[in-house]
């Protein structure tokens, strides 16, 4: 039988209905397209693929049992090294990972492993009826900070193996990145939310409204008994590009922008949390965020959305299905274009008219790429004389967040890097002794699966610390 | 869920409860605050503390009605839970080396000011109070500020209690007498800890102010009570929730804090009409 040159497609909403609505975009492959889909997998002996995966999912072996039509054995394959299938297999970025490796990707398209691992997350969240037990205590303490992707897997597995672990939430609500960043038509909530019951049903405690550093430090819990700490508190500050108007009214950062959507549910009608609605917006990034922070807007009810990015569409270094879709969905892209000043009304006859301080505009220069910077991408450099003007009502800055010092400060001896990520070993473990950490906290913004696979890793150090 | 163990209406707009709140009652300083949300869905907002009892876990709060959230906060009576409380978030005011201290507190401020005064009596130092309200009916906390004040001069807008006039008038009285103070420490409505600034700035006396910008999770995360401060010629962004929410009042850009404070004045007003048609239909 002759391969199929192309994935098979992946049903969605389309461009314009969904442009409205917040529902999930991809809507998932239904039994049969995934078989049809596990069928192009050459089931490779070296499996490229794998080495791709930063958790290094045993990708043929999971195909080969969707291949089968065993579904709940896919999933269990999965479940060896990854916790959040059905969040990876929507946010990771496979096209730099399992499938740019993929043999038939040399001369075909790859497999679409991500879409066939959230077929077969999805598959056994509709229909396994296997409940998560609350394994018999050990007995040991363990307190995980932050509830993202990196805190959720860590108590997950030290949970499993018996460990009583809770986990402390700055915000009121348990998700991390998962639940403020990422918006609804992208990941929905009850996918997150799910996760979270498991943990409850395996004896892990959520605490929601605890701010370590602040309500509690990281001395105060091994004073309380916890014989460990795993430090998962994410990348959550917001880098602003220090050009001139960038305090008007009407400029957010992407986190607040998407903040005051996701978490706060701004998108609903009447809600208790404002957020500015319609008009012109402009994000100025090119990463994920930037997207999400994009496509949010123009489902909030924007008339016209650019992304603003001073490299081209070939540095963008958002996930490219996601790239994709803004551009069905409408959002203009201005590329090789940077923002020197943001513009705001200012009525000089009037200092008390409301319009005053409100944004009216960005000015932007035109970029050219010069000679590769040290990681080997083209620097932007600007075009003499090219400066220009858009119109807009919002601004919103995704160019990048970098982690909380709010730790770092309030404990002694945890030693951070320049960027003020955590400075760990390979095993997670922190200058502190019993304190671990992982995820954004550690690597600065990165990646869902990445921030999972070092919960993994630190829970299994946790594990051996402990035992000893 | 956090259990509201007392309720006691200061005045028309301002009321104090009482929140059960261990963890943050065995950490919160003065010039500290917590966020809470009345309910599901409902706004996070960021309150000063205004003074906590650690045996009995409680954390005091003062809040002005002004907007929908806190209508519908104050529609709950004793016995009543709120959804979320959290804190103790930003940094304490620094008090510690103070001898001589004027503490100045325009209406619901004073809530936040008093324990800030009454931490300072406590430690010895001599503290001048002056507080300032619109009219008699507003007045807060007299008795309390009283109790920790060498001397306390209490000002109204019309006159109806106390002395007419400002709280910069017996500022500028006390420095033009000579009067000179470690530290004044003013906290209430952005313009007149501006005109405070303004009124100390001829004698150079050290202001410290405390700002309450809008933010969303008092972690340092959103970026949206950033503000901009002028050291040595630089313009620097601060975040309120982190970095504050008191600072050298003769660095903070005041104009642009009054500005972005405003960006929602429009929804705010609509949502607070809204709340008051919906309670008073109930």
């Amino acid at each position: 039988m002759a391969i199929n040159p192309k994935k098979h497609e992946m049903p969605t909403q389309e461009p314009a209905v969904r442009a409205h609505n917040f529902d999930e975009v991809a809507l998932g492959y239904n039994e049969e397209i995934a078989i049809a889909e596990a069928q192009r997998c050459l089931n490779c002996k070296n499996a490229p693929c794998v080495n791709g995966c930063p958790v290094n999912i045993d990708i043929p072996n999971f195909i080969s049992h969707i291949k089968d039509g065993d579904f709940e054995g896919a999933y269990n394959v999965i479940s060896l090294s990854s916790s959040l299938p059905a969040v990876c297999g929507r946010v990771c970025p496979q096209e730099n990972q399992c499938e740019s490796k993929c043999t038939l990707g040399i001369k075909f398209e790859p497999v679409g492993i991500g879409r066939l691992e959230r077929f077969v997350a999805d598959w056994h969240n509709n229909n396994s009826k296997e409940q998560p037990v609350k394994p018999q205590s050990n007995g040991h303490k363990v307190a995980v900070v932050g509830s993202g992707p990196s805190g959720l897997t860590c108590a997950g597995d030290l949970a499993k193996k018996g460990y009583e672990v809770t986990v402390f939430e700055a915000l009121h609500t348990a998700g991390g990145v998962l639940v403020y960043g990422i918006p609804e038509f992208r990941l929905p909530k009850s996918i997150v939310a799910k996760e979270v019951d498991t943990l409850k049903q395996l004896g892990v405690n959520i605490q929601t409204n605890v701010v370590i550093g602040k309500t509690l430090t990281i001395d105060e819990l091994f004073e309380s008994g916890f014989e460990a700490v795993f430090i998962g508190s994410g990348a959550g500050l917001p880098n602003f590009m220090g050009i001139p108007g960038e305090s008007l009214k009407g400029v957010y950062s992407a986190n607040e922008f998407l903040t005051r959507s996701n978490l706060m549910k701004s998108y609903l009608q009447n809600p208790d949390t404002p957020i500015m609605k319609g008009g012109k917006v402009a994000v100025v990034g090119g990463g994920n965020v930037a997207m999400d922070a994009a496509r949010t807007a123009l489902r909030l009810g924007a008339e016209q959305v650019y992304i603003v990015y001073r490299r081209s569409m070939d540095e963008l270094p958002a996930r490219k299905e996601e790239v994709e879709h803004a551009k069905e969905e409408g959002i203009i892209f201005k590329l090789l274009c940077n923002p020197t000043e943001i513009l705001g009304y200012n009525n000089p006859d009037n200092p008390r008219d409301e319009k005053n301080g409100f944004v009216t505009g960005m000015k932007c220069i035109k970029m050219e790429l010069g000679e590769p910077d040290e990681k080997g991408r083209r620097r932007p450099v600007p075009v003499e004389n090219s400066e220009f003007t858009i119109d807009v009502d919002t601004v919103i800055i995704s160019i990048g967040t970098s982690p909380n010092p709010l730790i770092k400060n309030t404990t002694d001896g945890l030693e951070v890097n320049c960027r003020g990520g955590i400075i760990v070993t390979e095993d997670g473990l922190t200058t502190r002794d019993g304190v671990y950490a992982g995820g954004d906290a550690v690597t600065g913004a990165a990646t869902v699966i990445s921030a999972m696979g070092a919960g993994k890793t630190a829970a299994k150090a946790i594990d051996e610390y402990l035992s000893k | 869920m956090y259990k509201i163990v007392s309720k006691k209406i200061l005045n028309t707009a301002v009321t104090q409860m009482e929140i059960y709140a261990p963890l943050v009652a065995n950490k919160a300083l003065p010039g500290q605050f917590i966020i809470l949300r009345v309910d599901e869905n409902g706004e996070r907002i960021p309150l000063t503390v205004a003074g906590v009892n650690k045996e009995k876990g409680t954390v005091k709060i003062i809040f002005q009605i002004v907007g929908a959230t806190t209508n519908k906060l104050n529609q709950k009576i004793a016995g009543e839970f709120i959804k979320d409380f959290v804190g103790p978030l930003g940094e304490p005011t620094h008090i510690d080396e103070f001898k001589k201290v004027c503490i100045i507190g325009g209406g619901v401020g004073c809530a936040i000011a008093m324990p800030i005064a009454e931490a300072l009596h406590n430690q010895g130092a001599e503290v001048t109070s002056i507080i300032g309200f619109r009219n008699k009916d507003l007045i807060i906390l007299e008795d309390e500020f009283k109790s920790c004040s060498d001397s306390l001069h209490i000002m109204t807008d019309d006159g109806s209690y106390g002395t007419q006039g400002n709280v910069c008038a017996p500022l500028i009285d006390m420095l033009k007498n000579g009067e000179q103070f470690d530290m004044i420490i003013t906290i209430g409505p952005l313009i007149m800890m501006k005109f405070v600034v303004e009124a100390a700035r001829p004698y150079g006396t050290p202001v410290t102010v405390s700002m309450n910008p809008i933010m969303i999770d008092g972690t340092g995360m959103c970026g949206g009570c950033r503000l901009t401060l002028n050291i040595d010629g630089k313009r620097v962004t601060k975040f309120a929730c982190v970095d504050g929410p008191d600072f050298d009042g003769y660095q903070v850009d005041f104009d642009e804090a009054m500005s972005r404070g405003r960006m929602y004045a429009e929804f705010e007003r609509h949502a607070y009409e809204d709340s008051c048609n919906l309670f008073r239909k109930a």
